[in-house]
């Protein structure tokens, strides 16, 4: 087996975290549950929200883990793929609005 | 895609299917769902009253779908007797069973299906026929079938795994998806699925891979709006249906390397409410030559009723069916997981 920083398996031991911190594994667990219960949003809003940052901020666990749930609520593939557009554009366009600052510096340099 | 019995494949062995399901996860055993039982209260689990007399009049289709737990397809020639009807008509009359489930294979291809259906009409049964839609279109012998569930009271239950065409024909088949709709748009021109008709035609929901459904009422929802709105398609309710680890959706299970973690998920989502409405508590199951069983994949898996019962619908004995002890093996997880699984779709809300 490959020697790699992440391992699938490591997913469901997610919960270990409180192995050597009790107290504030808890309230994460128990906010994190909140957060993801119907609300203002539906819990199906949310769980295509979770997926598209899961690849903003490209956590595989997170990947995997709202890939799945996003099927089970009955999205489809298209619907799903817009999603990570969504957080690719965010992403994008996160990186060239720095362009703008970019710009204002090269502006301030030269004459 | 052919059956795995034409493929003479080691998973059309029953004995087979209950080797992989009790073997371990990576060397760590899942546990046994009869603990699971005794843990929450209910072992042995016992019926509640037999109300559903649930027949498989055949394993013989038109399709062959990916998941299928009877592994049913146009190859197989397992088709109930005429005698075997007539025993299972008796039974009816004899006894206060007010429901008749048909289901095979596609039940319709059977020579004797509309004779059958007729008897149990008269008989004044409730009756369910599990119509995977295509039949409607397969031959124009057919096309008739939504006037003659009309016309015997009959409601339709049928499959469609999702709303659109690609997912729905991935796991039942090439163009199964338009087919599908226009089998709807004649069963909806003929009543079902219209408000204030009377005529139910419910559609069924089965994840297309190796994950749970969604909440039964959410996903409804959707069903409702897309298939009206890009359709116009109508229909009353939607069942999820959690598919079983067996047959050839276990085969896709072991092939795409899902098995374990598939079978883990059914374990970790185990639930005690569900485990108490399973669908065996109230229904019977009869297999094509007569044979009895606590429910339609125990059949499938040839797991028979407990010792000292009668096992053939020749036999059948109300007081000791419903004190039976229900079998129950691995595969019973598909049941109990998340909101429950039955033919009648999720168990609790």
């Amino acid at each position: 087996m490959s020697n790699t920083y992440y391992h699938p398996e490591d997913l469901k031991k997610f919960a270990a975290i409180g192995d050597f911190q009790k107290e504030l594994a808890d309230k994460f667990f128990s906010w994190y549950g909140d957060v993801f219960k119907e609300g203002a949003l539906t819990a199906r809003e949310k769980s295509l929200i979770a997926l598209a940052v899961a690849h903003a901020v490209q956590c595989p666990y997170c990947i995997d883990a709202y890939s799945t749930d996003a099927l089970e609520k009955g999205y489809t593939e298209a619907q799903m793929m817009e999603a990570v557009h969504v957080a690719a554009a965010i992403r994008g366009g996160a990186t060239l609005v720095h362009g703008v600052q970019m710009m204002n510096k090269v502006n301030q340099l030269t004459m | 895609m052919s059956t795995l019995s034409f493929q003479q494949h080691p998973l059309a062995s029953s004995q087979r299917q209950l080797e992989v399901l009790s073997r371990s996860n990576a060397g760590k055993p899942f546990p046994a769902f009869r603990e699971k039982l005794a843990a929450s209260g209910i072992w042995p689990l016992q019926p509640t009253g037999i109300e559903v007399l649930q027949v498989n009049v055949g394993k013989q289709c038109n399709q062959t779908c990916r998941h299928c737990h009877v592994d049913a397809g146009p190859d197989r020639k397992e088709r109930m007797s005429h005698e075997v009807m007539d025993q299972c008509l008796h039974v009816l009359k004899q006894h206060d069973i007010h429901t008749v489930d048909i289901t095979g294979g596609a039940p319709e291809l059977h020579p004797d299906f509309r004779w059958f259906v007729g008897q149990c009409h008269t008989l004044g049964k409730k009756i369910l026929v599990r119509c995977n839609l295509t039949i409607i279109l397969a031959n124009k012998s057919y096309n008739d079938l939504p006037s003659f569930y009309k016309s015997h009271g009959v409601e339709v239950v049928s499959s469609l795994p999702f709303y659109n065409a690609s997912r729905t024909d991935k796991q039942r088949g090439d163009g199964v998806f338009d087919k599908s709709i226009e089998a709807l748009h004649l069963l909806n021109a003929e009543g079902y699925g219209m408000e204030d008709s009377g005529l139910q035609l419910n559609l069924v929901y089965n994840p297309s891979g190796a994950f749970l459904p969604a909440a039964q009422q959410e996903l409804e929802a959707q069903f409702k709006k897309v298939l009206l709105q890009q359709h116009g398609v109508r229909f009353n309710s939607l069942y999820t249906i959690t598919n079983m680890p067996i047959s050839r959706f276990l085969d896709f299970l072991l092939q795409s390397g899902n098995y374990d973690d598939y079978m883990e998920k059914l374990v970790s989502a185990y639930n005690a409410q569900a485990a108490r409405g399973v669908m065996c508590r109230n229904t019977l199951s009869v297999g094509w030559d007569g044979s009895l069983y606590d429910c339609d994949f125990n059949q499938m898996l040839d797991i028979r009723l407990a010792d000292g019962l009668p096992q053939h619908i020749s036999r059948f004995n109300l007081e000791s069916l419903n004190g039976r002890p229900i079998q129950v093996n691995q595969h019973c997880f598909g049941c109990t997981a998340g909101a429950g699984s039955s033919c009648g779709g999720s168990i609790t809300t």
